[in-house]
This record gives structure tokens, C-alpha cells and sequence, in this order.
């Protein structure tokens, strides 16, 4: 039989036996552990960043902020069926669908579309359940941080903050998360998530 | 020195302690962060400096909560006890030379007692009741192991403090303050004849400022805040204060005992008046405690803290010992010197 798998490389293995007079003295090792971190004092790289003003580089899939997004003519997407709120493991998602009336049909591309949808980033968890539930391809998480506040009401998202901006140099790049692959998973309608 | 000088003297004194005090709180966020690879405070002014003006406003600004069962004298006269003490050290320490404007003549100490340093053992030992006091009249549990903790960590280590000392005033043959710095004008430093000395010492002051890795007194993995559990608002802002106050004296303390104090190396500066060389002198002593604060705060952020017991073994078992036999030492340096000629 091979030795026992390793579970990290950095393990020890630990005795009890009787220190000798160097490590019982214990100023070498003192010494030791002050050099260590006097060499981090003069270390220019930080760990750490400067928040608002520098971001660390998240990647393109990062599952942050939601948007809703609109079709190439600028039509929401979104259709108001439901099925992001109920896929919604932290029932973050609320709406309330409305019938589209004649001359709307520039802006919403199906009869029925959302009047109100509203998300609770301080209940949502950022899964993407929303996003692999929609059928229309309306709700995405996208790179970009929920900002912080000191209050509650302000994280409960309404359409305001989730819809894109019309103008199409705004619009928020979603196509690291809709890749091909994604797509043709989406058509695969033996899973669950995707009926 | 008129009265007047001595009364402006003193209130830049205490201007001055307070200030290093202040932007020691800035300095042990700034080592800290640095030691741990973080950029640490930044946000007030450039570079964070306004940092320390930030945190005091706060502590003002909070509410000043007194327990219910509180002794309320003793809860007012704890803090109050313990930045008093850690003020009051200053004044025997030997700022600086001679200052000489024209007919005007001053001396920077506003005070050269015969028994200066048996001046800086009664205030640290007086600061023990601070601590104690704050701890006892705030009525709780944690707050009072503590208290019992500072108490008995205090004065195991002032025993091997005193010791050391004892070895020191052997070398030196006076306990003035001015006395022991005047005899290393020459440019060599107590250090060179008291080595261990310094160590016991320097191990000792670590435990009397209740730094880490002696902080057992406030430890809050186990005693919540230790015995400032109870107290908010300034009360806990002077006891947070009196620490750094006090990392400040001992270091100043420490300059002067073993470094040499004002003493510039390579410079013989023993009867030199001038304005230039006084500021330089001063300059240097303000450099050497500066360094002694960044030691602290180094050891701070190296050092885990000690268990209970490990602090009253090194306290009892090893510093004791080798004080005595330091003071052994010394001693029998001092007799046998005039026999072999020196």
C-alpha cells in the first residue's frame, strides 16, 4: 500500500522533545521573527488596495450587480414571467407585470413586461439562478460591485439601477457570461433550471 | 530657570508628550499595516497623518457610560491616575543641554532630583494603581482579572527592572538623572559596560507598559477588553492614551539610561553651549526614542502574546536571576577594578 496521501504540502510533523538551550533561550528566535517582519515593513508590494479608488481586477464571469438587459433595437427583454423569482433561492426578486399598450412597442418586446422589478441586494446572494432560469435572455450578473450604503432602502434595486442604458455605448457587456457554450447548455431542456 | 521658564517649559513638555502620544497611535496602525503588507490608515489627510485628530474626535464624541454598579469615585479616579502618572516621568528626564540666548540661560530638565530614577519607579508603580482602581470600581469580572493581572505582572517585573537599575547605579555611582547622563558625554554609552542590563530592562519596560507580548492585562481574546472593559468615551481614550504616553517616557528613559540620552556619537559636546549643538543633542535624543518606540511596536507585531504562566515563569524564574546575577557582576567588577589597575 502507497503512503498516505498528503493533504497539503506544507504539513510538519509535530514532536514534543526536549528543546535544546538555543531554542530555550528563545532570543534567537525572537530575532529571527523580527527580521521576518521588518523585511514586510520595507516590502513596497501591498496586499491590500485603496477601494473606491482602485478596484481589484474581478473576471469577466464575476457574478456581481444584475442587469437587465435590452434587445439590439433598445426593447427590454425582460417579459415578466416570474421564472427568475421563483428560481430566486433568497426570494430577493419581486415584479409586478403589466400588459404593454399600443405605441409601448418600442420599448418593451413582448406584450406583457415588467412594471415594477425590484431586487434586494441585501437578500440576494449572487448564485446567477436568476440568470440560468430567464428564458428570454433579460437577467444577467455582470462585473460590476453593489456599492455600499449606511442604510437599508437604498440596496432594494428598481428598475432605475437594472435596466441598461439605452444609449448602446452604455450598454453592459454581458458576453463573457453568454458564451456559446452557455447558450447551447441553456437549449438543453432536460434540466430542470432551463424549462 | 524663573519660575515663568519652568511653567512654559513644563507646558511644551506636556504639548510635546501629548503630540508623540497622539501620532504614536498613527505610527503603531502605520507599523502594524506595513509589517502585515497593508497600506493602514490614508483616508484623513495626506498619507493619513490627520489620523490621530480623527480617532480623538471620535473618542470624545461617544457616550460616557458609567455601569450601574460602578464605584464612581474610583471609576473617575482610575483613568485619571493613569495619565497623571504617565505625565508626571517626564520631568526628570534630561531633554537636552544648555540652551544659552544671549544673558538668558536654561537648562532642558525641568527637574534633577538626587533620586531621579527612584522618581521614575515611583510614578510607574503609582501607574499601577490606575489600572487597578479602573479595573476594581468597574464592577465586572473581566475588568477585575485584569486588574489582577496588571497588578501582579506589574510588580513581578519591577523587581527585575529595579535589579537591573541596581547594576546600572553600581557602573554609574549616582541615581540623578542628570548624573547618569553627564557621565556619557564622553561617548561611550551605559550600554557597552551594562548589556544585559539593557535587556532586563528593556524586557521589563515592555511588561510595565503592558505591551505585547505582556498585554495579558487587556488580552481581548480572554478578557473581552481587560480591565477597560467598562469604560467608553475619553475615560477609555486616557486609558489607551496613558499606554502610549508611557511607551513614549520609557523610551526617553531608556535613551538616557543606556544610550547616552542627548549625546551625539563622535562628538564631544560635554561643556558646549551652543545654541546649534543643544538643538542637535535634543534632536538626537528625540531620534533615539523614536527609535525605541519602533521597537516597540516591532515587537508588538512579532510577538504572540504570553500565557499566564509563561509571563510569571520568565518574570520569576529567569529575569530574577539573571538580574541578581548582573548585579553580582557589576559588583564584583567595581571591587575588583582598583585591583587590577584600571
Amino acid at each position: 500500500m502507497s503512503a498516505p496521501l498528503k493533504l497539503t504540502q506544507r504539513s510538519r510533523v509535530v514532536s514534543d522533545k526536549k528543546m535544546t538551550l538555543m531554542e530555550r533561550i528563545y532570543l534567537p528566535a525572537i530575532i529571527k521573527g523580527m527580521s521576518i517582519t521588518l523585511r514586510h515593513f520595507f516590502r513596497p508590494k501591498k496586499v491590500s488596495l485603496r477601494y473606491p479608488e482602485v478596484e481589484r481586477p474581478r473576471s469577466g464571469v464575476y457574478r456581481g450587480m444584475h442587469v437587465l438587459k435590452r434587445d439590439e433595437q433598445g426593447r427590454e427583454r425582460c417579459t415578466a414571467c416570474g421564472l427568475c423569482a421563483v428560481a430566486c433561492p433568497a426570494e430577493a426578486i419581486t415584479m409586478v407585470a403589466s400588459e404593454r399598450k399600443k405605441g409601448e412597442e418600442k420599448l418593451y418586446r413582448e406584450e406583457k413586461y415588467a412594471s415594477v422589478y425590484e431586487i434586494n441586494m441585501l437578500r440576494c446572494i449572487f448564485c446567477g439562478d436568476c440568470e440560468e432560469a430567464c428564458p428570454k435572455e433579460a437577467i444577467f450578473l455582470t462585473d460590476r460591485l453593489v456599492p455600499t450604503d449606511y442604510e437599508r432602502m437604498p440596496f432594494v434595486y428598481g428598475k432605475r439601477w437594472l435596466v441598461e442604458p439605452l444609449d448602446p455605448s452604455l450598454r453592459v457587456d454581458v458576453s463573457k457570461r453568454q458564451t456559446p457554450e452557455v447558450l447551447k447548455f441553456k437549449e438543453q431542456k432536460q434540466f430542470a433550471h432551463n424549462r | 530657570m524663573t519660575i515663568l521658564t519652568l511653567v512654559i517649559f513644563l507646558s511644551v513638555l506636556l504639548l510635546i508628550t501629548l503630540g508623540v502620544a497622539a501620532y504614536e497611535t498613527y505610527g503603531e496602525r502605520k507599523v502594524a499595516a506595513f509589517m502585515q503588507d497593508r497600506i493602514g490608515p490614508d483616508r484623513a489627510g495626506p498619507f493619513g497623518i490627520l489620523q490621530p485628530l480623527a480617532d480623538g474626535g471620535k473618542m470624545f464624541m461617544k457616550e460616557d457610560f458609567i455601569p450601574a454598579t460602578a464605584n464612581r469615585w474610583l471609576y473617575f479616579l482610575g483613568p485619571a491616575i493613569a495619565m497623571s502618572t504617565a505625565l508626571l516621568t517626564g520631568v526628570v528626564i534630561p531633554w537636552g543641554g544648555t540652551v544659552t540666548i544671549g544673558d538668558f540661560t536654561m537648562n532642558l530638565h525641568a527637574a534633577d532630583p538626587e533620586i531621579g530614577i527612584l522618581y521614575v519607579f515611583a510614578m510607574v508603580s503609582i501607574g499601577v494603581y490606575g489600572i487597578m482602581l479602573g479595573g476594581w470600581a468597574s464592577n465586572n469580572k473581566f475588568a477585575l482579572y485584569g486588574a489582577i493581572r496588571a497588578s501582579s505582572q506589574m510588580i513581578s517585573y519591577e523587581l527585575a527592572m529595579g535589579m537591573a537599575i541596581v547594576a546600572l547605579i553600581l557602573h554609574t555611582g549616582t541615581l540623578s538623572m542628570g548624573g547618569i547622563m553627564a557621565g556619557q558625554l564622553d561617548g561611550v554609552w551605559n550600554i557597552a559596560y551594562q548589556p544585559l542590563g539593557f535587556l532586563l530592562f528593556i524586557i521589563c519596560a515592555f511588561a510595565e507598559c503592558n505591551r505585547a507580548p505582556f498585554d495579558l492585562p487587556e488580552c481581548e481574546t480572554e478578557l473581552v477588553g481587560g480591565y477597560h472593559t467598562e469604560f467608553s468615551s475619553m475615560k477609555l481614550g486616557f486609558y489607551l492614551f496613558a499606554e502610549y504616553v508611557n511607551m513614549f517616557i520609557s523610551s526617553a528613559v531608556m535613551s538616557t539610561l543606556y544610550f547616552g540620552g542627548y549625546d551625539i556619537p563622535f562628538l564631544d559636546q560635554a561643556g558646549d553651549t551652543s545654541l546649534l549643538i543643544t538643538a542637535l543633542g535634543t534632536l538626537m535624543l528625540f531620534a533615539k526614542i523614536g527609535f525605541f518606540i519602533f521597537v516597540f511596536m516591532w515587537i508588538r507585531w512579532t510577538l504572540p502574546r504570553f500565557r499566564y504562566d509563561q509571563l510569571m515563569d520568565l518574570g520569576w524564574k529567569a529575569l530574577i536571576p539573571l538580574a541578581i546575577l548582573n548585579v553580582l557582576l557589576t559588583g564584583g567588577w567595581m571591587h575588583l577594578k582598583p585591583y587590577l589597575g584600571l
